[in-house]
């Protein structure tokens, strides 16, 4: 968290504020692991994410070439069956633990690697509304009156809308790419982040520490950045944390349909919507990513949800 | 009640005109100009000019605008570039597939969501709760299209050949070659005309409610079974959804005074928990109802898309790969009609679920 320590420069040592802050920092990380499914959702992001560092390490092959050339002939088939020595799979085959894909990937570094691109998708598209969001609700929240009603009425025809339809229909009009569908994803859930914003900005406008700070002659920018926002960052990390979940997942639908992720992107998404089709004969392909997917939006939904249990003590058990 | 109902329908006209603007400006962002998608090959520089003299695209922006409101406030959607047809009669037509699909996931979804959070909290942190919030847990994580394929796996692969067996991955809404009568026909009504004709229409193709009134139960019966899936795979969900919700709406409502009251005046605890709890638990669960109806709408397109239903999600995905900005702008539109209807039941809803709510 956020300790001042004293250091060679002689700054000051944690006294008063700084300390209180502190201490309820540490109550407040017991309070996340008392709960067993934030514990539970941190182990699975934790597991994810050394994946995801690792991946160079864990894979053998390259996931975004095929394994024509490097594998012998007779094994180099699309969709080949998972191979994994232990279980009985023959040794002069090469060793595949997912099996092949049907463009004759291996199966297991794509999804490794999927790891990677899917955590990126997540934080960056969530952090690119929360930073639009949080600029659309401070300003609706500060000017008030005929711009606030715009702005945030706005925001309710944005929310009028089935959220995946409305990415779609902004897909098509930016084109098909992953960068394209995680704009659509992270315009779509601005929204969300803009009302947290402002009210955030509302209840704390007419506080006392406001008022003074604005006597004392601090601008607008300078309070938003040291008395708003600091006041705004719990429930935006609880929303944040949730909405990596399922910018994770509408941006995986998008790929799914095509209009995400384009191959050879390892994208766990757009690696299902190519292959589902060869479910009868390859339910690997499917079910691999498909676990992957589960798995990583289950994490960030567990955590997101003990944060917020663990935040708001009216809903402590 | 009345003045409440007016209130809110009066509310919702200016969402619904800025939701139809933006529809309109969307669509006319969209890259590609629709002539050349629409022609392929056939596509000239004097045929464009005829086809956007055909569909007004060489008006001004304003003017088209203009026209398309005017249309929209007489119902007409404008004609479909892609399949020729009227968008009002397209959406008729694949209406009831989605329809019906939403409509299973959504009983699916209340039944089991709800029944999984009475029995969460009422035996709170027992084995039974902890695996209902488990289920619950799994079920907002997995996507839609997983499941699905799951699904279709399991029941249409793995158990082949069982009676378990289910018809999974685009399967259609019928075995292939199943004969069956509209209501129309089966009524005698061929020469019926008019709105009545429409309804009995847009009945006919919801099969299993064809199937139930016009007593044909081997369509009603495949039509089930060609359903299961997908509705399972759309609603689960929702059923995670109004299962927490249901769970945490009622632990609240079990922990307040008067719930002590009645027990303590020697009701029973199933008296209470239905008759004091429950009901007043009801409006969070009620609104997560309502909300997760946009999440049904957009995971049909997903669903149809994979168990190849022809329904307005899988027309939506077809019209944008073909530009068809005309059925996209239509059925955005109604999309967005049905989702404020929706809330606005839902409001009403809690006038009825709850006396306070009417006063204000």
């Amino acid at each position: 968290m956020t300790a001042t320590t004293a250091d060679s420069t002689g700054a000051p040592l944690p006294t008063g504020e700084a300390a209180a802050a502190l201490g309820a920092g540490t109550s407040v990380w017991r309070r996340i692991f008392s709960q067993r499914p934030a514990v539970i959702g941190l182990s699975i992001l934790a597991f994810l994410f050394t994946v995801a560092l690792l991946a160079d390490v864990i894979t053998v092959y390259d996931a975004e070439r095929s394994v024509i050339g490097i594998d012998p002939r007779e094994f180099a088939r699309p969709r080949a069956a998972p191979c994994i020595h232990l279980l009985g799979c023959p040794a002069e085959q090469p060793q595949h633990f997912m099996g092949l894909d049907g463009g004759v990937y291996d199966e297991f570094s794509r999804v490794v690697f999927g790891a990677r691109v899917s955590l990126l998708i997540g934080f960056v598209t969530v952090g690119g509304a929360i930073l639009i969001g949080m600029f659309i609700g401070a300003i609706a929240g500060y000017a008030g009156g005929w711009v606030d009603n715009v702005l945030m009425r706005f925001m309710d025809m944005l929310l009028a809308f089935p959220a995946l339809l409305l990415a779609i229909v902004i897909v098509t009009i930016l084109g098909p790419g992953l960068v394209e569908a995680m704009i659509a994803i992270a315009v779509v859930a601005i929204p969300i982040y803009a009302r947290v914003m402002r009210s955030s900005v509302l209840a704390v406008r007419g506080q006392d520490y406001v008022v003074a700070a604005r006597a004392l002659g601090d601008g607008p920018v300078s309070i938003l950045l040291r008395r708003v926002i600091p006041n705004s960052l719990t429930p935006m990390i609880v929303q944040g944390t949730l909405g990596i979940g399922t910018a994770v997942l509408e941006v995986a639908a998008l790929s799914f349909l095509g209009l995400g992720a384009q191959p050879p992107i390892p994208e766990w998404g757009q690696m299902i919507g190519r292959e589902y089709n060869n479910l009868q004969n390859a339910p690997h392909l499917i079910l691999f990513p498909g676990l992957a997917l589960t798995l990583t939006v289950l994490g960030f939904n567990l955590l997101g949800d003990g944060l917020r249990d663990a935040f708001d003590p009216r809903l402590a058990r | 009640m009345i003045q409440f109902i007016v209130r809110r329908l009066l509310a919702s006209i200016p969402v619904l005109l800025g939701v139809a603007v933006i529809v309109f400006v969307l669509a006319r962002v969209i890259p590609g100009d629709p002539c050349t998608a629409t022609l392929g090959e056939r596509a000239n520089a004097q045929r464009c000019e005829q086809f956007n003299e055909r569909y007004g695209l060489n008006e001004p922006i304003p003017a088209q605008l203009e026209i398309y409101l005017r249309d929209l406030a007489s119902l007409d959607l404008g004609t479909s570039i892609k399949f020729g047809q009227p968008v009002t009669e397209l959406l008729l037509q694949r209406m009831p597939t989605t329809v019906e699909l939403t409509f299973y996931a959504l009983v699916f979804a209340i039944i089991v969501g709800m029944t999984l959070g009475i029995v969460s909290a009422s035996r709170r942190n027992s084995k039974v709760d902890v695996g209902s919030m488990m289920i619950a847990n799994l079920g907002v994580s997995i996507p839609v299209f997983v499941l699905g394929l799951v699904l279709g796996f399991v029941f249409s692969v793995m158990l082949k050949d069982t009676p378990l067996a289910l018809p999974g991955v685009a399967a259609g809404r019928l075995s292939a070659g199943f004969r069956f009568e509209s209501i129309p026909e089966a009524w005698g009504l061929v020469d019926l005309d008019g709105p009545l004709r429409v309804i009995l229409d847009f009945l006919s193709n919801m099969y299993t409610i064809n199937g139930l009134l016009t007593l044909q139960f081997d369509l009603f019966i495949d039509a089930i079974r060609h359903l299961i899936l997908p509705a399972l795979a759309l609603g689960t969900i929702p059923m995670a959804i109004i299962a927490r919700m249901t769970r945490s709406s009622l632990l609240e409502v079990m922990g307040q005074d008067y719930v002590r009251t009645a027990r303590a005046k020697g009701l029973r605890q199933r008296i209470v928990l239905f008759r004091h709890g429950l009901r007043n638990a009801m409006l969070p669960v009620v609104t997560v109802v309502g909300l997760s109806i946009g999440g049904l709408l957009s995971g049909a397109v997903l669903t149809e898309t994979i168990f190849g239903l022809t329904g307005v999600g899988l027309t939506v995905f077809e019209s944008i790969r073909a530009r068809d900005y005309v059925v996209i702008q239509g059925m955005a539109v109604m999309v967005a009609i049905v989702y404020v209807v929706v809330n606005l039941i839902t409001d009403l809803s809690y006038g009825f679920l709850d006396p306070r709510v009417r006063q204000t």
